[in-house]
């Protein structure tokens, strides 16, 4: 077997190579060293100072929406409907649960044909027209300023019907969800190595359970954090519930009827003349603020709930 | 029990490139069959027009005939039928990496519908075992991701996985190339006894491999089949210069 020339071992054995002679390389190389070190640390002082400027508007924000608004948060804040004007106290308990519905009905519609799309995109469409004309549509929605889309639907659904509501709301936000549901989806999907979804295939699992139990599965976190982006975004969205929900100032379950939201309330007192409706604003933004807190980060621990460890 | 494979005038495409050019072979039952050549000479695409693997790829096409037994495999039978009696298992090893090592072993059943407990326990085990793995992992099956095995434990991983679905054929493309030497003679020592129960098919790169593993041997050059023979016959007399030139060393 040695004898054949592709077998034998490579040379070896003769010992670490001789040292080459100091010369001038050696002085730029050292010189070149120093001024990458030099390099190296500076790139990571910017990089720290970026993370800095990021994080310092972001706490001051929550700082100041804490100080503003955690002296008007009381109970009566979250189980009264608005105080009519001139009475003092009263609470947004009904905003709060008509924001609660408006985002369901907004992710149930909106995240199912997000993920459908991407799951379309990445898996079926590659390289065909249809796949294209989604993806730059999408990116164009993406950037539809949000007035734009309530007034669509304000057209679509609300001058049709002859009345706002919370449907239209839910419809509203549910399409601004879309764009960016579907594309998360599909960059996520498309790093899911393709040899995992081979292994399905090879296994005689059929594509739609592959793509379902294989590639969506793997991708999932991605695509969990990628929904909750798009939660986060629309959850404070004013501009296309004004012309859609429209906002309520008593309690309202129903679907076909105006309801009331977290962020039209917040606008509405924010832009009154009353400094008590101005502090209960403040408070608003305050609890909308925790509850997509609350809401992201209850997801986040059920998603990584079932991730085995050492899953890479 | 294994079945055998007979494969007449297959012809293979990657967009406009013909890949494979008239193969005509035929692959004994409970036998293991080597498949050697340099890289590009249309091995892969051999075996993975075996099991129908070939057509997922969207520009890819071939035509001929390829017999499991008696099903001719293109006219008769649907792909996911196909693959379930000819299985693979791939170069790189490749754990679903969200699933443990027993949701691993047993999701060519359960991916498929397969939800009695007591019998997926069973095939774990046999299949593990077979896939001499057993031994190593049976204490965290639930508990670890196939993922977190090393490499050479996720590629017996891979092959139990195959092994769970029952399958009649392994196809194996070069199964313990990227496995260190310990890991390959463990591959190499499995393959030898898969073979009482499966017909085997490897493409490997390294011709001491398909020496110690296959009775049959088929040397491929640029997507044709050169020589096919006894391994032994291979490698001391093969009949073709450019079979001779290659095991020698002189190109590839």
């Amino acid at each position: 077997m040695s004898a054949n020339p592709l077998f034998s071992p490579p040379m070896s054995g003769d010992g670490p190579p001789p040292r080459r002679p100091i010369d001038v390389r050696s002085r730029w190389i050292r010189f070149n060293s120093v001024r990458r070190t030099v390099v190296s640390h500076l790139i990571t002082v910017l990089a720290a100072l970026s993370t800095v400027v990021v994080i310092v508007p972001l706490v001051a924000i929550l700082g100041y929406l804490l100080y503003m608004g955690a002296s008007s948060l009381n109970l009566a804040f979250f189980t009264h409907i608005p105080a009519p004007i001139g009475e003092r106290g009263g609470g947004m308990a009904n905003a709060m649960v008509g924001s609660g519905i408006v985002l369901a009905l907004a992710s149930s519609m909106g995240i199912p044909v997000g993920i459908a799309a991407g799951v379309y995109l990445a898996e079926f469409g590659r390289g065909k027209t249809l796949a294209m004309a989604v993806r730059f549509t999408a990116d164009v929605l993406n950037g539809v300023p949000s007035i734009v889309m309530g007034i669509a639907i304000y057209s679509l659904i609300v001058m049709p019907q002859k009345h706002f509501s919370a449907f239209a709301g839910g419809v509203a936000l549910a399409i601004m969800m879309v764009p960016t549901v579907a594309r998360t989806t599909e960059e996520m999907l498309a790093t899911v190595p393709h040899a995992i979804r081979e292994a399905a295939l090879g296994l005689g699992v059929p594509k739609w359970r592959t793509v379902i139990s294989v590639s969506l599965k793997t991708a999932s976190p991605g695509i969990i954090t990628g929904c909750m982006l798009a939660f986060a975004r629309v959850a404070g969205e004013t501009a296309p519930l004004l012309f859609t929900a429209l906002g309520n100032q008593f309690w309202s379950y129903k679907l076909n009827e105006p309801i009331a939201a977290l962020p039209l309330q917040i606008y509405a007192y924010a832009l009154s003349p009353y400094d008590e409706f101005h502090r209960l604003a403040w408070a608003g933004s305050l609890v909308l603020i925790l509850m997509i807190m609350v809401a992201v980060t209850l997801v986040r621990i059920y998603a990584s709930r079932g991730i085995l460890k050492g899953a890479s | 029990m294994g079945a055998g494979i007979n494969v007449e005038h297959l012809n293979a495409w990657y967009g406009t490139t013909h890949t494979l050019q008239d193969i005509n072979l035929s692959l004994p039952a409970n036998h293991a069959t080597a498949l050697i050549g340099p890289s590009g000479c249309g091995k892969s695409t051999f075996v993975r027009c075996l099991n129908r693997m070939h057509e997922t790829n969207p520009i890819a096409r071939a035509t001929g005939v390829v017999k499991l037994g008696d099903l001719d495999i293109y006219k008769d039978a649907q792909p996911v039928e196909i693959r379930r009696r000819i299985g693979m298992v791939f170069q790189r090893p490749n754990p679903f990496p969200t699933m443990s090592i027993y949701d691993n072993v047993a999701s060519g059943l359960k991916l498929n519908g397969f939800r009695n407990r007591a019998v997926l326990n069973e095939t774990v085990e046999r299949s593990l075992r077979a896939a001499a793995l057993w031994e190593e992992v049976k204490d965290d099956l639930k508990k670890k991701s196939g993922a977190s095995l090393s490499g050479g434990q996720q590629q017996r991983m891979c092959i139990a996985r195959a092994l769970a679905v029952d399958p009649e054929v392994l196809l194996m493309d070069e199964p313990a190339s990227a496995l260190d030497p310990v890991s390959t003679s463990k591959i190499e020592d499995l393959i030898f006894q898969l073979k009482s129960q499966y017909t085997i098919v490897i493409v490997t790169h390294n011709m001491q491999q398909a020496a110690r593993v296959a009775e049959n041997t088929g040397f491929f050059l640029n997507g044709k089949m050169v020589e096919f023979d006894s391994t032994h016959k291979i490698f001391t007399n093969p009949k073709d210069k450019r079979t001779e030139d290659y095991i020698t060393g002189r190109f590839g």
